[in-house]
C-alpha cells in the first residue's frame, strides 16, 4: 500500500465525522440479538415485567456507553489501558476480601445497588492492556523473553485471583482470551508449546486443588445421569428441554420445561435453551448464525484496522465475545462442563451486559479510529 | 520516520495467527450446531418422551366401596361423603412446618401428631396422609382460607362407611377398619386415604369384590409438586354393590324376639338356602371399628359372658341335644334298623352293660313308636334305636343333613361343628363304646353343631332338597346361583322316611302329646312342624338326679342347659325353616319353642321370599 494511498484515507476527525461513521450495520446487528434475548426473557419470565423490560432499559444505557467509547480517541483508550487493568485488578482484589458470596463463590461486588462482577471487567481491561504494552513492540522484540515477562504476569494474576473465587469458567476464558493476544502479538510459537507442556504437567496437580463443587462438575459432566436430581438434573433438565424442542421448536411460551420451570438459571445460564425449546433447531441454529456474524463482523474490524493497538483490541474482543457464546452453549447442551458463564446479549444480568456493551464501546472505537497511524508516534 | 521497523511483519503475523484463531472459532461454533441438531433432532424424540414424565404425575384414586342391601334393597353398610384434609407429602418442602401452621388453624390431638409423624415416614411419598376427616364447612372454609400457608394440604371428599342398622347384623356384614401395616405392605393401594379393609362378616369374605378398582388422576405439576392443570381423571372403579339374602326388617324382628338373651337364630327359605335372618344377640356396633375401638370398650365386650363378638349363629357351637333326634330316626330308617311301625318301650332308664342312661321323663314313657317317640322327645327310644343304627350311619345321614360338615356360609369365622365317629375316636387315641353311640343318640356327648347347620338341617328335611346356606343373593345387580330350588339337588334319602320324620316334628308342636305346645302357630290354617333341644352343659350325676328333687332352673345361669329349637312351616308346604339357639335358657320347650313361634309367625306374616325383591324389580334377572 503506498504512501499517498495511506494519506487519501483519513481517519475522520471531528465528533459529527466519527460519530458517522460507526459501524451502523453491526449497532443494528446487536440491537437484532438484544431483541432475541428480549423474546427469551419475555418467555423465561412469563411476560415482559420480570425480566425482559429491566434488560431492555439496561440494553439502552449499554448503548449509549457503547456509543460514547466509539468517539473516545483510541490513544487515549491506549493512555489509559494500565489504569483501567490496575482499576480491575483492584476490584478483583476488593471481591476477593470483601466480596458477596453467592451461589458457593465470591463474585460479587456491592456497589450501592449496582452489583459489579470484576471479573467481567477484568477481561476486557486485559485485552486493552496486552494490545497497549504490544502495540509499542516490533516483530524483535517481541521475541525477547524478558519483554514478555510483564504481560505474562498481567495474564496470570488475574486468571489466578478468579479461580480464588472460584469461578473456574471465567478464569479458563480470561485465560484463553490474554493467550490469543499474545498468539496474535507475535509471541514465538515456541513459547506456547512450552506453555502447553507445562499446562499438562500442571493439569493432576491443579484438580488435586480443584473445590469438590469443580470436581463435581466434571464428573457430571462425563456423567449426567450419574445424580440425576442434584448436580446432573441442570445438564439433564437442559437436554430434555433442548430435546422436546425437536426441529421445529414448540412455539413461542409453549416450551412445556422452561415454561414450568424445570429448567433451573433459566433466564440467565440455561437462557439458550429457554430459546431453542420454543423455536426449535431452526431457531437454535439463526440465533448461533447471528451471534456468528457478531464475531465475524468483529475479526473484520480487526483485520481492516491499521494499528496494531487497534487491530490486537479487536481481536481480543472477538474471541472474549466467541468464547463466552462457545463456553455457554456448550454447556446448556451438555458438552462442556457447567459454569456460571452467561450468553452474551441474551441472558439477563446487568454485569454482564455493560461489560459486553463496554468492549463493544472499545470495539466500535477500534473500527471509528482504524486509519489512525498510532504505532509511527512509537518513540 | 518510520521508528516502528518492519510493520509489515507484525501485521502479517497479525493477519496469519488471526485467521487462524478465527477458523478456530468457526470450528467451534460449526460444533456447536452439529451438537444442537443432536440433540434436537436426532435423540429429540427420546428427550421430549423425558420431557412428559417430568411434567405429568399420576396419583391414585381410591374406589368407593361397594354398598351390601338386604334383599329388599335397604342398604346393611353404605358410604357417606366425608370431608378431610390431607397432606400430600411430595409437595411440600418441610411437612413438620406444614403441619405446625395447621395445628395453629385446626388444632389436632397430641397423640394424632405422633400418629400423622408416623404415617409421614413410613409412607411412599406419593401417597396423601390423612390429617383430619369428618371436617365440617367452618372447618373447610378455615382451611381452604388459608391454603397458601398452607403447601400440600388438599381438602378433598372421601367416603366413610355406614351401618343404618348398626349391631342388628354387625356379625354378619361386618365392618371394615383401616388396614394393617403388613397389609399396606403387600399392596401399597391400601395406603390411600380412606381406604378401609373388611375385617368380619361379608364386608371381610366379600373384600376383593366391593373394593373395587383404584382411578387414576394425570396430573402436570411444577417442578416444586404443584398441581398445574388436570390432564386427564380415570374415575376408580367402585365396588359393585352386593344384595344380600337376608331381609332387615325381618332380621330386626327376630332381635327384638331374643330381646337380652345372649342367643342366636337362623330363618331360612327351606327351598333354596337363601338364608333371610341370622341374628347373633347380643351386638357390638360396628362403626366403632372404623374410628378404633377404645380400650374400655373392647375389656367389656371381651369379659361378657354373653360375648357380643362372637357370631353365635356359625361361630357358636352347642350340643344340639334332642333336636338331633330326627336324624338318628332318619339314619335308623335308612339303615333298615327301623320301621316307622316298630315299637320301643320306655321304662324310663336303659342300660348299657352296667351303665344306665335315664330319660327326661321319670317313670317312661311305656311303648312308642317312631312318631310318639319323636313328639315326645323320648330318650330311651333313641338310645335303642343309635344303638341300632349305629355311630357310622348316624354320622353319615348327619353329614349329609349338614351337621358338623363345613357349610359354605359367606362367614369368614364359620366353624363346621363336629359328628363324632368311632374312626375320629380312635385318631384321638380312644375307643369307642356302645355308650358314645347311644348318648349320640339324643344329641349329647361329643357332638358340637352351630345354629346355621341347625337351620340347614331343618330345611333339608323340610324341603327334601340340599341345600346350603347362602347369605349372596346377588353381586352387582346380577344373580348369583343358588336362588332358585331347581338348582339344589334332592337328598338321596328317600322322601317317605323324610315324611314319617316331619310328621313326628308336626306332633311335637301341634299333638297333644308333643314337647312343644307353646311353639304351636296362632295363624289360621298354618302349622308348623320343629323339635325343642336341651343341651346340658354339665353332666348330672345320678345320685343328683335320683336323691334331690333336681331342678336345672336353680343352677347358676352359665350350668343351666341350652334352650334349642328347630322348625319348619308351613308344615304342609315347607317354606321357612329356623334355628333357634338360647344359651343357658334351661328348657327347650319353655325357652325356645315361644321364640321360635314368635320368629316363626314374623316370617309367615312377611313371607320375605315371596315378595317380589328389590333386584328383580329393579335390574331383572340376568
Amino acid at each position: 500500500m503506498s504512501e499517498a494511498r495511506r494519506l487519501i484515507i483519513r481517519a475522520p476527525t471531528g465528533l459529527p465525522g466519527k460519530f458517522l461513521s460507526i459501524n451502523w450495520l453491526f449497532v443494528l446487528l446487536l440491537c437484532v440479538l438484544a431483541g432475541c434475548g428480549y423474546i427469551a426473557l419475555y418467555s423465561a419470565g412469563l411476560g415482559p415485567d420480570k425480566y425482559a423490560n429491566r434488560q431492555a432499559m439496561r440494553f439502552a444505557a449499554g448503548l449509549i456507553l457503547m456509543l460514547g467509547l466509539a468517539l473516545t480517541d483510541l490513544d487515549l483508550i491506549r493512555r489509559a489501558a494500565w489504569f483501567l487493568y490496575g482499576f480491575a485488578l483492584f476490584l478483583l482484589i476488593l471481591v476477593a476480601r470483601f466480596g458477596h458470596v453467592g451461589k458457593g463463590a465470591q463474585r460479587w461486588l456491592e456497589i450501592g445497588p449496582l452489583q459489579v462482577q470484576p471479573s467481567e471487567l477484568m477481561k476486557i481491561a486485559l485485552v486493552v492492556a496486552l494490545a497497549a504494552w504490544f502495540s509499542r513492540a516490533d516483530w524483535d522484540r517481541v521475541g525477547k523473553p524478558l519483554f514478555l515477562i510483564p504481560p505474562i504476569l498481567a495474564i496470570l494474576a488475574p486468571v489466578l485471583l478468579i479461580l480464588k473465587e472460584p469461578n473456574l469458567g471465567t478464569a479458563v476464558i480470561t485465560f484463553v482470551v490474554g493467550a490469543s493476544v499474545l498468539l496474535a502479538a507475535g509471541v514465538r510459537l515456541w513459547l506456547f508449546g512450552l506453555g502447553a507442556i507445562a499446562a499438562a504437567a500442571a493439569a493432576p496437580i491443579a484438580y488435586a486443588h480443584l473445590h469438590a463443587y469443580q470436581r463435581n462438575r466434571i464428573l457430571t459432566f462425563l456423567h449426567p445421569e450419574r445424580d440425576p436430581l442434584g448436580t446432573g438434573y441442570n445438564i439433564l433438565q437442559s437436554r430434555i428441554a433442548l430435546g422436546s424442542g425437536g426441529l421445529w421448536g414448540e412455539g413461542f411460551m409453549h416450551g412445556t420445561q422452561g415454561i414450568l420451570a424445570y429448567l433451573p438459571e433459566r433466564q440467565t445460564d440455561f437462557i439458550f435453551t429457554m430459546w431453542a425449546e420454543q423455536f426449535g433447531f431452526i431457531g437454535g441454529a439463526a440465533l448461533l448464525l447471528l451471534l456468528l456474524t457478531v464475531v465475524a463482523a468483529t475479526f473484520a474490524i480487526a483485520f481492516t484496522c491499521r494499528n496494531q493497538f487497534g487491530r490486537l483490541l479487536a481481536l481480543g474482543i472477538a474471541v472474549n465475545f466467541s468464547l463466552y457464546v462457545f463456553v455457554n452453549i456448550a454447556m446448556v447442551m451438555g458438552a462442556i462442563p457447567v459454569g456460571g458463564v452467561p450468553l452474551p446479549l441474551i441472558s439477563h444480568g446487568g454485569s454482564a451486559l455493560l461489560t459486553v456493551m463496554f468492549g463493544f464501546g472499545l470495539l466500535m472505537s477500534v473500527h471509528v479510529h482504524r486509519h489512525d497511524p498510532m504505532d509511527a508516534s512509537f518513540p | 520516520m518510520r521508528l516502528f521497523r518492519n510493520p509489515n511483519q507484525t501485521r502479517a503475523t497479525f493477519t496469519r495467527r488471526a485467521a487462524l484463531l478465527g477458523a478456530a472459532e468457526l470450528g467451534g461454533f460449526a460444533l456447536l450446531a452439529g451438537r444442537l441438531y443432536q440433540v434436537q433432532v436426532l435423540q429429540g424424540r427420546h428427550f421430549a418422551l423425558l420431557a412428559r414424565g417430568n411434567r405429568v404425575t399420576s396419583r391414585l384414586v381410591a374406589p368407593v366401596r361397594g354398598q351390601i342391601t338386604d334383599r329388599f334393597a335397604v342398604t346393611l353398610a353404605g358410604n357417606r361423603q366425608n370431608w378431610r384434609a390431607l397432606l400430600m407429602v411430595e409437595e411440600t418442602a418441610n411437612a413438620a412446618a406444614t403441619l405446625d401452621r395447621f395445628e395453629q388453624i385446626l388444632p389436632l390431638a397430641p397423640d394424632e401428631r405422633a400418629r400423622l409423624n408416623r404415617a409421614i415416614a413410613r409412607h411412599q411419598r406419593f401417597i396423601p396422609v390423612l390429617i383430619k376427616d369428618f371436617l365440617d364447612w367452618d372447618q373447610m372454609a378455615a382451611i381452604e382460607a388459608n391454603a397458601p400457608d398452607l403447601p400440600g394440604i388438599i381438602v378433598d371428599v372421601g367416603w366413610t362407611r355406614l351401618y343404618p342398622l348398626g349391631p342388628s347384623l354387625a356379625h354378619q356384614v361386618g365392618y371394615v377398619a383401616p388396614p394393617n401395616q403388613k397389609e399396606v405392605a403387600a399392596n401399597p393401594l391400601l395406603a390411600l386415604p380412606g381406604i378401609r379393609v373388611g375385617r368380619a362378616g361379608i364386608e371381610q369374605f366379600h373384600e376383593t369384590t366391593l373394593r373395587g378398582r383404584p382411578g387414576d388422576l394425570q396430573l402436570e405439576v411444577s417442578p416444586v409438586g404443584r398441581v398445574v392443570r388436570e390432564l386427564s381423571r380415570q374415575d376408580g372403579i367402585p365396588g359393585p354393590d352386593i344384595t344380600l339374602t337376608l331381609d332387615a326388617a325381618l332380621q330386626q324382628s327376630v332381635i327384638t324376639h331374643l330381646a337380652d338373651k345372649s342367643a342366636s337364630a337362623v330363618v331360612m327359605d327351606c327351598t333354596n338356602g337363601e338364608v333371610l335372618a341370622m341374628a347373633s344377640n347380643p351386638s357390638f356396633d360396628p362403626a366403632l371399628f372404623d374410628s378404633g375401638v377404645s380400650e374400655a370398650q373392647w375389656h367389656a365386650w371381651v369379659t361378657d359372658p354373653r360375648t357380643p363378638l362372637v357370631n353365635k349363629p356359625c361361630a357358636g357351637l352347642y350340643a344340639p341335644g334332642s333336636t338331633f333326634k330326627p336324624a338318628v330316626a332318619l339314619a335308623a330308617l335308612e339303615a333298615g334298623t327301623l320301621t316307622p311301625s316298630d315299637v320301643i318301650t320306655c321304662p324310663g332308664y336303659y342300660d348299657v352293660g352296667n351303665t344306665r342312661f335315664h330319660c327326661w321323663k321319670k317313670g317312661g314313657h311305656g311303648p312308642l313308636t317312631l312318631h310318639g317317640g319323636i313328639a315326645q322327645s323320648c330318650d330311651v327310644f333313641f338310645y335303642e334305636t343309635a344303638r341300632r343304627a349305629g355311630m357310622d350311619a348316624i354320622a353319615a345321614l348327619a353329614h349329609r343333613m349338614g351337621l358338623g360338615v363345613g357349610l359354605p356360609i359367606e362367614q369368614p369365622d364359620a366353624l363346621p361343628g363336629l359328628i363324632p365317629t368311632p374312626q375320629w375316636r380312635r385318631r384321638h387315641g380312644h375307643r369307642w363304646n356302645v355308650g358314645d353311640t347311644v348318648v349320640a343318640g339324643i344329641g349329647q356327648g361329643y357332638i358340637q353343631i352351630t345354629p346355621l347347620a341347625l337351620a340347614t338341617y331343618a330345611a333339608r328335611i323340610a324341603s327334601g332338597r340340599a341345600v346350603q346356606p347362602h347369605l349372596t343373593r346377588a353381586i352387582g345387580g346380577s344373580l348369583q346361583p343358588g336362588a332358585t330350588a331347581r338348582d339344589w339337588p334332592a337328598l338321596p334319602t328317600p322322601e317317605a322316611y323324610l315324611k314319617q320324620v316331619r310328621a313326628g316334628m308336626w306332633a311335637v308342636v301341634n299333638d297333644p302329646t308333643g314337647t312343644a305346645p307353646l311353639a304351636r302357630l296362632t295363624l289360621p290354617g298354618v302349622q308348623m312342624a320343629g323339635k325343642t333341644g336341651s343341651a346340658q352343659v354339665r353332666r348330672v350325676s345320678r345320685w343328683v338326679r335320683e336323691h334331690t328333687n333336681f331342678n336345672s332352673a336353680d343352677l347358676p345361669w352359665k350350668y343351666r342347659p341350652h334352650a334349642l329349637f328347630i322348625a319348619f312351616a308351613p308344615y304342609d308346604a315347607p317354606r321357612y325353616a329356623l334355628s333357634v339357639v338360647i344359651e343357658h335358657g334351661n328348657e327347650g320347650p319353655e325357652a325356645a319353642a315361644p321364640v321360635a313361634r314368635a320368629i316363626m309367625t314374623d316370617t309367615l306374616l312377611r313371607d320375605p321370599a315371596n315378595r317380589p325383591s328389590a333386584l328383580i324389580a329393579a335390574n331383572g334377572p340376568t
